[in-house]
């Protein structure tokens, strides 16, 4: 197929742009209008890719292979498979809403905020459409270098901190990955995702899951979360917790699960151990949090937890639901973080203690937080519930408790979804929330609505993407065959 | 009567050229009026050096089969010519930092310029005991005047004179070692001492363990880098541009060809040796630059680790190994030479030493220089903005390749650690507010050629980023000459 030149497209139009708006001599608003612009035309591509995706067949699609590093096997290759193509989607989506919440409230220092994000843009898709291990990890390291800019420029006063955590902690994940990558392609003679042979070594298989469980993250490496997603501008961790978080459990999938079998099954109780931990832990953190972002934040990294649990259950119902829960926890995500956004312009706060009664008057606000609420807390019928009942049936196969345990996180995800409703919108008016507070503006219902409708239609068919992330629906043969 | 030997005119053209245009440029010190003399001395040096650069490039291409010329006394073949463009293009990038600031001793500061450009040129295409001996003195004697040009300036003074002592301390190392190599083998050619060798010889062992210690002083490496920051902070900056960049070329590249050349026998011994001394250099060089605030005693430090890597691709001593030091050299001098640079104009902008406090807020006061900085200290990093990238991966695959997994993980905590001050620099340039800063009024001084240097370093930073496949086929050629 000679249509590789669209994933490429997806990777490279976005850092094109991002460096023809910092050279180009472009007013403020002719800057933020072509990044909104471009990731719009992402989208396009997207859609269009979409639609000319063969659900039906195996292997790799839309690839494009250019040799990069001759002597040592390293080269240039790109391609998708379906739940790759569900992940660029819900990354060109989410870039495309948080370029516009970013144009929206209109970030100063335009022409650096959009090209960076405009990159991020690029390098996160990169990951999720790279076949070879190095390019793979030259793209999960280069998301982090705008990142890092963003979150230290645009973030809030204790950003310093946030963003040296951050980096250290993921950094030190991927770069022990960075010498397993090495020892591995030199080993096996290919760094190439989809020729390369699966290997039994232990010691590699730790390494690159270090780095996954850093970037997911896992109980207990998730110490750079709270201060990242607290001091991050709120579009920049709705990428984060949306789209970023998901590039740790999909090189579960694509690297740990599938390069290592035997590896994975050995290590498989002490994986859903810690995913279980993780969702706990973090379901309780969050019921505890005392401000809009905590609960976000924490609940993010319970869905972690919940999507590692489906995919190392290694049962069919587990990785599909595991691919759409990642979807829509993306979704959900993003939408409650821009919401967050919203809430802290108009009340310069995410404390519940000082927010309330933020429903009278602003029904459009009421409304949208409602629905992304209700649809994250799994009421039957959402998209979340689906995936989450595919990954607890699937936990379930494994062994039963693995069941219970993550059905204890979802009653806990109810109840720290409820409280954060009940604590923004209802209450008692908080002594931050001003009579004059507007409702949800045009602007801002045009970046929410499409992604609350995005979920709707999840809603009503999520086979959508459970059914069409695996070629022939059996989800553990293709992992066990490398997707060939 | 002395026999004269057959002269290769055409191998020795890039060195004649510097020297011809080294005196033409120091003439003008008496001959040309002294209004002229500034744009005189510059222009000359310019041709100079991209004189220089033509005929090493055409030296490159004539030079396939690689031989030795003039009595077996230099080599003329593609590691020389590949050595030598790295350098005169360093030399050419010294000439446009300095035109707009060296004000005074135009004409012998680019004198002395050329002349241990030539030095270097020479150096990295010595074949025996003497040429290198010589070439050495030749090179470092222009460079001690250099650093104390400055001599209305305590530091400048300070860094010649240590320089001075220390570096003839490592001459003094080398010849004494070169001293005992001829005892013990009665030869002088690199080629005969590797014939004339007997195994477990103990004069030849120290003999070769006092030769590494009198290159390990040039190239900056643990434990013979003291003099290195004093030297590289006290030193006009632009001639720290110049040292850090131009002698780590040719001091590296000539060690690698000694070892492989003259101590093939003994590569079970300095194999090790360097490796020792890499993760010495990682770890002082690291970690010591964890606490500075001057940058370019950071920069200082960085550069010893930076030896550190390059010193675990020699340790490998085996073809990739070659390949990998020759292709890290590229990204590594354009890195090490931008960054100084940039310094340099932020030197000139405050009038005063640049500390971390102090470069608040240059990113956005002069975005090129800004971003080029970003780039080049995460390519040092090692993060995928540049060739940095790729040289590091490949040095590590050398380590590995030589069945050392060890120092593959050294390799990786290093610049874990490295990361901290590397970003330090980034936050300080975005993410700090401006200092009030005693900055005499006006706009910065424009400097365009400074400017045009540095965009040359971001363009080959980066370019050898894409460009890997080319540079290492250049690389893989150049090492070819070496016998393995």
């Amino acid at each position: 197929m000679s249509t590789g030149w669209i994933t490429s497209l997806l990777i490279w139009l976005p850092i094109g742009a991002a460096i023809a708006l910092w050279i180009l001599p472009l007013s403020r608003y002719a800057i933020g209008s072509l990044a909104v612009l471009v990731s719009l035309v992402e989208v396009g591509f997207w859609i269009e890719q979409a639609a000319r995706f063969d659900f039906n067949r195996g292997g790799l699609q839309f690839s494009e292979r250019a040799p990069w590093i001759k002597d040592l096997h390293v080269s240039y290759h790109v391609g998708e498979y379906a739940f790759s193509l569900w992940l660029v989607g819900l990354t060109v989506v989410a870039m495309a809403a948080c370029i516009g919440y970013g144009f929206w409230v209109g970030r100063d220092r335009s022409r650096a905020y959009f090209g960076l994000m405009l990159l991020l843009t690029g390098a996160t898709v990169g990951v999720f459409v790279a076949q070879d291990l190095l390019l793979f990890y030259a793209f999960f390291e280069a998301m982090l270098i705008p990142l890092y800019i963003l979150i230290g420029v645009w973030g809030g006063a204790a950003r310093l901190g946030a963003t040296i955590k951050l980096l250290i902690y993921t950094m030190t994940g991927s770069l022990i990955m960075l010498a397993a990558i090495i020892v591995y392609g030199l080993k096996v003679g290919t760094f190439d995702l989809v020729d390369s042979p699966t290997s039994a070594s232990r010691w590699l298989f730790l390494g690159f899951m270090l780095a996954f469980a850093i970037k997911a993250p896992l109980f207990p490496f998730h110490g750079w979360l709270p201060d990242a997603y607290r001091e991050a501008p709120p579009e920049v961790t709705a990428v984060l917790s949306g789209v970023i978080a998901k590039a740790g459990t999909y090189g579960m999938l694509r690297i740990a699960l599938t390069k290592f079998p035997e590896p994975s099954s050995y290590y498989r109780t002490v994986v859903l151990a810690l995913a279980a931990a993780t969702l706990v832990y973090a379901s309780v953190i969050a019921f505890r949090a005392a401000d809009f972002r905590g609960v976000v934040a924490y609940s993010s990294m319970a869905q972690s937890g919940l999507i590692t649990l489906g995919l190392f259950s290694g049962t069919n119902l587990g990785y599909d639901g595991a691919i759409l829960q990642m979807i829509a926890h993306g979704l959900i995500s993003v939408s409650l973080f821009i919401i967050a956004g919203t809430i802290e312009r108009r009340t310069t706060t995410g404390d519940f203690a000082r927010l309330g009664g933020m429903a009278k008057g602003r029904p459009a606000l009421a409304t949208l937080l409602m629905t992304v609420g209700i649809i994250s807390l799994a009421v039957p019928g959402s998209a979340a519930f689906a995936g989450e009942f595919l990954i607890l049936a699937g936990a379930y196969q494994r062994a039963w408790w693995w069941a219970v345990i993550g059905a204890t996180g979802i009653v806990l995800a109810a109840m720290y979804m409820l409280r954060l409703i009940s604590a923004v919108l209802h209450d008692a008016r908080g002594p931050a929330v001003q009579n004059e507070a507007l409702d949800l503006r045009t602007g801002e219902l045009t970046l929410v609505v499409p992604l609350v409708a995005g979920l709707l239609l999840l809603s009503a068919w999520p086979a959508a993407i459970s059914h069409h992330s695996f070629a022939g629906d059996a989800p553990v043969d293709a992992v066990s065959g490398q997707f060939r | 009567m002395i026999h004269t030997p057959h002269v290769d005119w055409f191998s020795i053209s890039t060195i004649l050229d510097l020297l011809g245009a080294g005196g033409i440029a120091l003439l003008g010190a008496v001959l040309v009026p002294s209004a002229w003399r500034r744009t005189f001395a510059v222009t000359v040096a310019a041709l100079g050096s991209l004189g220089a650069i033509v005929t090493s490039v055409w030296l490159y291409v004539d030079s396939a089969n690689g031989h030795r010329v003039i009595a077996d006394s230099f080599y003329r073949d593609r590691w020389t010519a590949l050595s030598q463009v790295l350098i005169c293009a360093i030399a050419l990038a010294t000439v446009l930092v300095g035109a707009e600031r060296i004000r005074e001793h135009e004409s012998e500061f680019y004198a002395l310029l050329l002349m241990s450009t030539a030095g270097m040129a020479f150096f990295v295409g010595a074949a025996n005991l003497m040429t290198m001996f010589l070439s050495l003195e030749w090179f470092s004697i222009a460079l001690y005047v250099m650093c104390a040009i400055d001599y209305s300036l305590e530091g400048s003074l300070e860094a010649g004179l240590k320089y001075l002592v220390i570096g003839s301390f490592g001459s003094a190392a080398l010849l004494f070692g070169s001293a005992l190599v001829y005892g013990a083998t009665n030869r002088i050619g690199f080629v005969e001492i590797a014939a004339a060798a007997r195994s477990h010889d103990l004069l030849l062992v120290l003999g070769l363990a006092m030769i590494i210690a009198g290159l390990g002083f040039k190239m900056s490496a643990a434990p013979f880098h003291m003099w290195t920051p004093d030297v590289y902070q006290g030193a006009p900056t632009t001639v720290t541009s110049f040292m850090s960049s131009a002698t780590k070329v040719a001091a590296v590249a000539l060690t690698f060809r000694l070892m492989r050349t003259a101590f093939p026998q003994e590569a079970h011994l300095w194999t090790w040796g360097f490796a020792g001394i890499a993760v010495a250099s990682l770890a002082v060089g690291n970690f010591a630059a964890l606490v500075q605030k001057d940058v370019k005693r950071l920069l200082a430090y960085s550069s010893i680790s930076h030896a550190g890597f390059l010193l675990i691709g020699l340790s490998a001593g085996t073809a990739l190994g070659g390949r990998a030091l020759m292709y890290y050299l590229i990204p590594y001098s354009a890195m090490a030479f931008g960054s100084f640079a940039i310094v340099a104009a932020r030197e000139r902008e405050l009038g005063k030493p640049v500390t971390l406090e102090n470069l608040a807020g240059f990113g956005w006061e002069r975005p090129f220089l800004g971003v080029a900085l970003w780039f080049f200290v995460f390519g040092f990093a090692g993060l995928p903005l540049g060739g940095g990238f790729v040289g590091k991966f490949y040095v590590l695959s050398a380590a590995y390749d030589h069945g050392w997994t060890w120092l593959v993980i050294v390799g990786v905590l290093a610049t874990l650690v490295s990361l901290y001050y590397y970003l330090g620099i980034v936050r300080a340039i975005y993410m700090r507010p401006a200092a009030e800063l005693a900055v005499t009024g006006g706009s910065p001084p424009r400097e365009a050629l400074l400017q045009v240097a540095v965009g040359a370093a971001l363009v080959v930073s980066v370019g050898s980023l894409v460009a890997v496949g080319p540079l290492i086929t250049l690389a893989k050629h150049a090492a070819s000459a070496l016998p393995f």
